[in-house]
């Protein structure tokens, strides 16, 4: 899912300076999963509208915020909040914030940041595996991504910077391609290592993304 | 072709040093420098070293090479994409110059534009596969080049880097991508020096063995600390407390380092971090 986490209040109370009434947006989604944009957030937030002098002219949790056509049929429901609003806060990811912004030509304040496509590894602690590259290479790395979990990147080994297996940027986490090698070796196969990786195609990334299912 | 590949070669014992570009535009100090090594085969430039950005590497080497010295262009890919360290090689073959030493580069978090987004579009091992095409006389897009380099790329490696096993797996994908020697990071023992050498002996590619010139034990601390894969290790450490002169412990400890490379590969490459002239004393 979407990993996001909520703004700085001094940054969120800069950006909400110019306007009284605000309709809050949340996502049942992934903003839900990580406590960031669910019902409880949404009414902790309209809570601390009211100690801001400001009013919460209605709200809705949107089953996903990154929907573009539910989003749209959500601001119909509650058409006469909106209006009444002077602006939106969306407490969902950036894609979110989109589907709101795309919907009304009102200001859109988004409250959350987004992070990364995350694991869940226990309640609070996420993790990204994998950062969507177009062109998936885990089959030969024995399920572990090196284009996410090394932070360089690096797809043909370790760099010169793992020391006693860990990685150089943080040494509390191990090296992706210790993780790599080790599990490869348990399963018994080269793997990876049998061939040079050539450069990644980032044309398959090309911003920004366009899918249809044929 | 480079002096540096006809030494090693001809087998004989080669010697590199260091020199880093400035941070400004003043190039004479460091030419200063340069041009007062003494018995070493090739200068190495470094490339915004420990990801702090100074001068490029590119016009630095440029001017030893007008110099009669021999550089070594190090190029790392964390702060340029495919394209420009294309061309970034292409200026450097039409200045003249041959030697690579092509890493993957320190991240960006220990310099001093951590916020600097890392490239990273490319790895080592396909940088090598890169310089080596350029030497055929195409580019990554299979297009041809008007007049072709003949660069002489090399490698690094970190000898005291665990598991040693994968490290060669790497060391293994380099030779074949082209790397025609290595240089590797501060030895600080001769039994990894000896296990490194004796792994790439078969590969028929020369080791020039790291030195650096370690002046004291904060001096030590602070490097492992501070940089990527350094591991001075405790006993060494433990030398410079007892001491009493560390300077002197250093450069011992140096020209023990250089006896074991003669003993063991084909050169060291020394880091002798602003007391170059030093340098025949180690040796
Ligand atoms: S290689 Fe990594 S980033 Fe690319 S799709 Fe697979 S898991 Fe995701
Ligand atoms: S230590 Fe390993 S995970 Fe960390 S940057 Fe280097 S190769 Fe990647």
């Amino acid at each position: 899912m979407i990993i996001s986490e909520a703004k700085p209040l001094a940054e969120l109370e800069e950006a909400l300076a110019p306007f009284g009434k605000l309709f809050l947006v949340g996502c049942a989604a992934c903003a839900t999963a990580c406590k960031a944009g669910g019902e409880e957030e949404v009414f902790r937030f309209q809570e601390w509208l009211a100690t801001q002098g400001k009013e919460a002219t209605g709200s809705v949790v949107i089953d996903e915020a990154c929907h573009i056509q539910r989003a749209a049929r959500d601001l119909r429901h509650h058409a006469e909040a909106v209006k009444a609003a002077d602006a939106l806060v969306v407490l969902a990811c950036g894609s979110g914030v989109q589907s709101i912004s795309s919907n009304t030509d009102k200001r859109v304040v988004g409250a959350l940041n987004s992070l990364f496509l995350g694991n869940v590894r226990r309640f609070g602690h996420y993790e990204e595996m994998c950062s969507l590259c177009g062109d998936c290479i885990l089959n030969e790395t024995a399920g572990i991504c090196p284009l996410t979990n090394c932070a360089k990147g690096l797809l043909n080994g370790p760099c010169g910077g793992m020391r006693d297996g860990h990685c150089e940027v943080d040494a509390e986490l191990d090296c992706a391609w210790k993780l790599i090698y080790e599990r490869l070796q348990r399963q018994q196969r080269p793997g990876v290592f049998a061939r040079r990786v050539p450069p990644k195609q980032w044309s398959r990334r090309r911003k920004p993304g366009r899918h249809k299912i044929r | 072709m480079s002096l540096l590949s006809q030494n090693l070669a001809a087998g004989s014992f080669v010697v590199t040093a260091e020199v880093a570009p400035p941070k400004g535009i003043d190039l004479a100090p460091v030419l200063a420098v340069a041009e007062k090594l003494q018995g070493v085969t090739a200068v190495n430039v470094t490339d915004n070293q420990g990801a702090n950005m100074r001068l490029c590497s590119l016009v630095l080497a440029g001017e030893l090479r007008r110099r009669g010295i021999e550089p070594v262009l190090q190029l790392t890919c964390r702060d340029r994409n495919r394209v420009a360290l294309q061309s970034d090689l292409l200026g450097a073959a039409a200045l003249g110059i041959e030697n690579l030493l092509l890493l993957s580069g320190d991240h960006s978090k220990f310099g001093d534009h951590p916020d600097a987004r890392p490239v990273f579009d490319l790895d080592a091992v396909q940088l090598l596969e890169v310089a080596a095409g350029l030497n055929r006389g195409v580019d990554m897009a299979g297009k041809p080049l008007t007049g072709v380099p003949s660069f002489f790329p090399g490698a690094a490696v970190n000898p005291a880097a665990e598991p040693f096993e994968l490290v060669l797996q790497k060391v293994r994908k380099k030779v074949d991508s082209g790397a025609r020697f290595f240089q590797t990071q501060a030895v600080f023992s001769r039994s990894e020096l000896e296990r490194l050498a004796t792994a790439v002996a078969p590969l028929g590619v020369p080791v020039l063995a790291g030195v650096l010139l370690v002046r004291s034990a904060k001096m030590a601390r602070f490097l492992n600390a501070n940089i990527p894969g350094m591991r001075v290790p405790d006993d060494v450490i433990a030398r410079f407390d007892s001491a009493a002169d560390p300077m002197l412990e250093g450069m011992a400890m140096a020209r023990e380092t250089v006896g074991w490379a003669r003993e063991l590969c084909q050169g060291v490459h020394l880091m002798t971090l602003g007391h170059e002239e030093k340098i025949p004393e180690i040796l």
